[in-house]
């Protein structure tokens, strides 16, 4: 057997298959089956890790997920997790474990000096302290005080992992796999409903893996647990989870599952994920939760071995393990004189039974009596000495009027102690359920939730077996709608204790340098506790805040009521007027790697890439993201930067003729009896003169008379238009379609059908266009006077249909082909060689925003910020005058809306024409203009135009049309001012001659 | 048809004819009607005839899956009543997810219940595959007809493989 405190014959490990691991670099000898903190146990040694702000050494003090000392690190490189629970992990070969929050060494740890000063780091002591001056916050203290506190690093190598997600749906979800939850799952799974439950640990079976004394029809609590189980995998509408914690509770029985895969695992399969999180909607839920014993609150508490006394006999029976070789119990309730009974049983010498109580009494302290174990009533523990290893208590009487007298030390390597049982209410709460307090328990026990979700077994006050059985069943058959269960005998079980104590033990004399740990994990000790209400703290919510108590990962699971119950002795009210804090999810922490789950790296978004996306990406392009779209920026050549290959793509567009992939453009089929009335409503524009085969600039406003998108619009036949909308505003442009026609305008015969991917757009623009396309077109007659500027035609290119666009982004002689997206390519590869003798050029989006600035075209989101009106942007022309109504005809008749000093669209000459403005800044009406001052408007698109060989911008300025010819200054950064003049935003071919050609 | 994890395959679809019918009752029968359907499919359902398949998507909405034949059929007969019609077969790609375990792939990536109860054979629906909006057919128990966008073709292929690389492990259909 490894491991001195190992019992030879005891426990549920396989002690045929011995297991290594390292611990803090040292090999560590265990079996499969055991966790990291018991097989350190197994070796005598408590010391796990230091504490979060004092730095004390610190063991575990329970054998589950509520373990707020024993948190480690594990695993190495990208697969390092900190802060798990050395009582949850299991081991593995080869597994490396490290302790934290200490430096150099976990047994010497330079931090602990902390410890001497904490009479001096009271509760709020930072806030306090650190205050000024200010400007050291970020710098210095904060610094400071994070390097010093804190728990594990967290790790910087990418994870090489993988991570799932999985929805379910089940009719009963029970969480918590022990009596409780077996016999609900059980009952509901009978019934044929649906089922899934779930239990954090390794194994089923909760208490009962730890309870060697009670039978259930006539079977050890083991092998009652493995029938269970068994009975469960039988039924094919079950599903069964194990090392999957329940951790959040949403809406709608919306329960949040974490899934373990491999971390137990010492070589995972291939593609195993690490994690997969259960999206799991229930119709009903049974949360089977438990009772998490609580900690007693005296000076030196928190000494490694000093444990719960449910969590020693978890060692004893689950690992097979002894936590000392004489132990001290001290406790105010029954259930730890089973525990010394058992461990008497194994060897291990029990010193004594202090019971707070005065006439502790019943069969289990009778058998604790005849086995001779000294109980000694009315009798609290004043102390624990030690430091690395608790070595002795020191024990006092409790006299009748709750004073304590002197105590005398009793040498033990072990102290238990046992404050009752808190039923696990996190989940109940996190349902929004109520919690009503019940003065018999003195806990709190869950009330009404406005879920479908019920509490089974301890987790609301049902203790005895027998009882939790039953009411397991009856949880299951409730939720699953069945009438008839399955039944147990139970044919021997404790009878549950009524004791329990919370808050700090009675002590001698006033303990102003004592640290009775109430919250081990955040450091908070009843003084900081009784602290927080001296200086005016009395909610229970702002004790929280200004102690941390509770706040730590382990959401206050041991430290809540006796926190509560300190408070509520030194104001001297009941612990239901002091209410308790919200619990919060996640019950136990959460990787960011379940977090993610697939949406990592490449997968995260989808990366939506235009048709002719190869092509660009073969002619080397660099690109830009433009909301989910890829799109092609600019297409640099040998020896080009973007300014170079921008100022090329620019020229031969304005010179020949550039092609550019614009398939990303939004695209709407607007078609029905009612479509042009249904555009004269949504539109600004009027559309029921536009004739078949037309184009218009369309404007759409909200409500609010705010410009909201814009874009071409064609009329294909009288009842039928192709809308175009924005690239990133093809969805939303859609969407408030939609919600108009099917809220305001459900009489109109039209229909709207999203084409923006039916259609790929080849965008060819420049005086030689025309030349290029018109051998293509299978004798469509594309001439300037068969097809001006904004007409449309439908045909054919190469035989592929086409709906070809007579539009100009640029301010040249333009066409965009609309063809099928799958032929796009094909039809691209014809017009690019035809093209090919000309000189045809690629562009990106660079050259396009360009072009469009050199001819003032507004871009909306760039222009406008969702407060420009069309008349801001030089669109007022585009308004109808007669139409009846259009979404934003009544705001754009407001005052407001056409104030003569409302920022209005102009375009911006810098003196310097080699100086290219900042977009973003701020004009100024002097260049040395007062700090603060208002802004007269600010520059919103600038670039180097090619064809003007002159920096130009486009700017909103105040009552800026009536200003041009006037100068204003722009301040940079550096804190100079450059002169700028307001001129007309058209800056090349205002007369629209190339255009027209 | 390629193997994504024991028990599951996936293949692109070929290139299809795909129509929005969209319309008032006259319309969608009309396009029932011309697909030699007695009516047109309730919400969420799907029905076959002799001319194609008719998907509900909507009160208002029919995706349309004709035969080569009832393409040019569908135009006359929706003629006499308002209604809208347009071409979207470039628009979607679709993919075929088959095998036991393709409805627990799906539940990787959507919210909806694939059980055989909730979403029976012959149900479609408009739904969202992790980030991208999809079209779910379930065309047999083990048999999925996905659809998408064309740009979201390559992200949707990309999560079904993934989730389908750990779908293998500690998950039973419930």
């Amino acid at each position: 057997m490894s491991g001195a405190f190992r019992l030879a014959g005891r426990g549920c490990i396989d002690t045929t298959r011995p297991v290594v691991f390292r611990f803090d670099g040292r090999m560590v000898r265990g079996y499969a089956g055991d966790t990291v903190a018991s097989a350190l146990l197994a070796e005598g040694r408590h010391l796990m890790g230091r504490s979060f702000k004092y730095h004390r050494p610190r063991g575990p003090v329970s054998a589950g997920s509520d373990e707020p000392n024993a948190l480690i690190g594990v695993g190495e490189g990208g697969r390092y997790t900190p802060n798990l629970r050395a009582t949850q992990v299991e081991i593995h070969d080869g597994m490396v474990a490290v302790s934290q929050n200490r430096a150099p060494s976990l047994r010497f740890d330079i931090g602990a000096l902390n410890t001497l000063a904490a009479p001096l780091l009271p509760a709020g002591f930072y806030y306090k302290t650190f205050m000024w001056p200010r400007r050291f916050w970020d710098k210095v203290y904060e610094p400071l005080i994070r390097r010093a506190a804190g728990l594990g690093r967290a790790p910087t190598a990418p994870d090489p992992d993988h991570y799932a997600l999985h929805y379910a749906h089940c009719d009963v979800l029970v969480v918590g796999g022990g009596p409780a939850g077996l016999a609900a799952a059980l009952a509901a799974g009978q019934v044929g409903a649906r089922v899934i439950l779930c239990d954090e640990n390794a194994e089923f079976g909760g208490s009962l893996l730890a309870d060697t004394y009670s039978l259930i029809d006539g079977l050890a609590c083991g092998e009652w647990v493995a029938r269970i189980v068994a009975e469960l995998e039988r039924l094919p509408n079950v599903q069964l989870l194990t090392r999957c914690s329940a951790f959040h509770y949403g809406p709608h029985n919306m329960v949040a599952l974490n899934q373990r895969l491999s971390d137990h695992l010492a070589t995972p399969p291939a593609d195993m994920p690490r994690e997969r999180i259960w999206q799991v909607r229930a119709c009903e839920v049974v949360l089977a939760a438990g009772a998490l014993e609580r900690a007693l609150v005296f000076e030196g508490n928190d000494r490694p071995g000093i444990m719960l006394a449910s969590a020693a006999r978890a060692y004893l029976h689950r690992y097979g393990v002894a936590c000392g070789r004489k132990a001290v119990v001290v406790t105010a309730d029954d259930a730890a004189y089973r525990v010394a009974l058992d461990l008497a049983e194994a060897g291990v010498k029990i010193a004594a039974i202090a019971d707070l109580r005065p006439t502790p009494g019943g069969p289990l302290v009778e058998a604790a009596r005849a086995r001779g174990i000294e109980v000694l009533p009315a009798t609290t523990i004043q102390r624990a000495h030690g430091h690395l290893r608790v070595t002795g208590a020191e024990l006092a009487p409790v006299g009748a009027d709750g004073t304590v007298g002197k105590g005398w030390r009793v040498s033990c390597d072990l102290v238990l102690m046992s404050g009752g049982f808190t039923p696990s209410l996190h989940l109940h709460s996190q349902a929004r359920g109520a919690l009503r307090f019940d003065d018999a328990l003195g806990v709190y026990l869950p009330g009404e939730s406005i879920e479908r979700v019920r509490s089974a077994g301890s987790c609301r006050g049902v203790f005895a077996l027998d009882d939790v059985l039953r009411d397991g069943v009856a949880a299951g058959l409730a939720a699953a709608g069945g009438e008839i269960g399955p039944a147990w005998t139970v044919m021997r079980q404790d009878a549950p204790g009524t004791g329990g104590f919370a808050g700090a033990l009675p002590r001698r004399g006033p303990g102003h340098l004592a640290l009775a740990f109430v919250d081990f994990q955040n450091d908070v000790t009843a003084k900081d506790v009784k602290l927080a209400v001296r200086e005016g703290f009395r909610s229970i919510e702002h004790v929280k805040r200004y102690t941390t108590t509770g706040m730590a990962t382990d959401q206050g699971k041991g430290s809540n009521v006796n926190a509560l119950a300190i408070v509520s002795n030194v104001l001297g009210r009941r612990p239901e007027e002091i209410g308790l804090t919200t619990y919060r999810p996640p019950y136990t922490p959460v990787t960011f790697g379940a977090f993610a789950g697939h949406a990592r790296g490449d997968q995260f978004d989808p990366l939506r890439l235009p048709p002719m996306d190869a092509w660009a990406r073969a002619q080397g392009a660099v690109f830009e993201d433009v909301g989910p779209w890829r799109r092609a920026r600019y297409f640099p050549r040998a020896g080009e930067d973007m300014a170079v290959a921008v100022a090329r793509e620019c020229r031969a567009v304005r010179a020949v003729a550039g092609i550019f992939d614009a398939s990303t453009l939004g695209k709407i089929e607007v078609a029905g009896p009612d479509a042009a009335e249904f555009m004269n409503r949504f539109y600004v524009n009027a559309w029921t003169k536009l004739g078949v085969g037309k184009c218009r600039y369309g404007l759409v406003c909200r409500d609010s008379g705010f410009v909201y998108d814009d874009g071409v619009v064609g009329r294909i036949a009288a009842d039928r238009f192709h809308v175009t909308t924005t690239t990133g505003g093809a969805a939303g442009v859609l969407n408030m379609m939609e919600d108009y026609l099917q809220t305001e305008w459900p009489d109109l015969d039209v229909w709207l059908t999203s084409i923006t991917e039916q259609w790929a757009v080849i965008a060819l623009q420049g005086p030689r266009a025309r030349d290029i396309l018109a051998p293509l077109v299978d004798g469509l007659d594309i001439s300037a006077g068969a097809m001006p500027h904004m007409t449309l035609r439908e045909g054919t290119i190469g035989g592929v249909p086409m709906r070809l666009f007579r539009v100009s982004f640029t301010g040249e002689l333009g066409y965009e082909i609309n063809v099928p997206s799958s032929q796009a390519q094909a039809v691209w590869d014809r017009v690019w060689e035809a093209g090919a003798a000309f000189g045809v050029t690629p562009y990106g989006t660079e050259a396009m925003h360009v072009l469009r600035a050199e001819k003032g075209y507004l871009i909306v989101g760039q222009e406008t910020d969702g407060t420009m009106t069309p008349g801001d942007v030089g669109c007022s022309w585009a308004v109808s005058k007669v139409k009846p109504d259009f979404i934003g005809k009544r705001a754009l008749a407001l005052p407001a809306l056409n104030a003569p000093d409302r920022l209005q669209m102009v375009g911006v000459l810098t003196e310097d024409p080699r100086l290219v403005l900042e977009e973003g800044m701020q004009l100024v009406p002097a260049a040395d203009s007062p700090v603060p001052t208002s802004a007269e408007g600010h520059v919103t698109s600038s670039y180097f135009s090619p064809a003007l060989d002159r920096s130009i911008a486009i700017a909103m300025v105040k009552g800026g049309r009536a200003r041009m010819g006037t100068s204003l200054y722009a301040p940079s950064l550096d804190g100079s001012a450059v002169k700028v003049m307001l001129v007309d935003p058209v800056f090349y071919d205002p007369e629209g001659a190339r255009l027209n050609g | 048809m390629v193997e994504i994890t024991e028990g599951c395959a996936l293949a692109g679809l070929p290139p299809m004819v795909r129509l929005v019918v969209q319309g008032r009752v006259a319309a969608l029968d009309a396009a029932a009607a011309s697909l030699g359907l007695e009516a047109p499919p309730p919400m969420l359902r799907v029905a076959s005839g002799i001319g194609g398949s008719a998907l509900r998507l909507g009160p208002f909405e029919l995706l349309i899956l004709p035969t080569w034949e009832a393409r040019a059929g569908l135009d006359a007969a929706l003629a006499p009543v308002p209604h809208s019609l347009v071409e979207v077969s470039d628009r979607n790609v679709g993919f075929l997810l088959e095998g036991a375990r393709a409805a627990d792939i799906l539940a990787g990536l959507c919210p909806l219940d694939f059980a055989l109860s909730s979403f029976p054979v012959g149900m479609v629906t408009r739904t969202l595959l992790d980030k991208a909006d999809a079209m779910v057919w379930r065309t047999d128990a083990h048999s999925f007809h996905v659809e998408v966008w064309r740009s979201f073709g390559p992200y949707v292929e990309a999560q079904l493989r993934e989730v389908a690389k750990g779908i293998s492990f500690s998950l039973l259909t419930v």
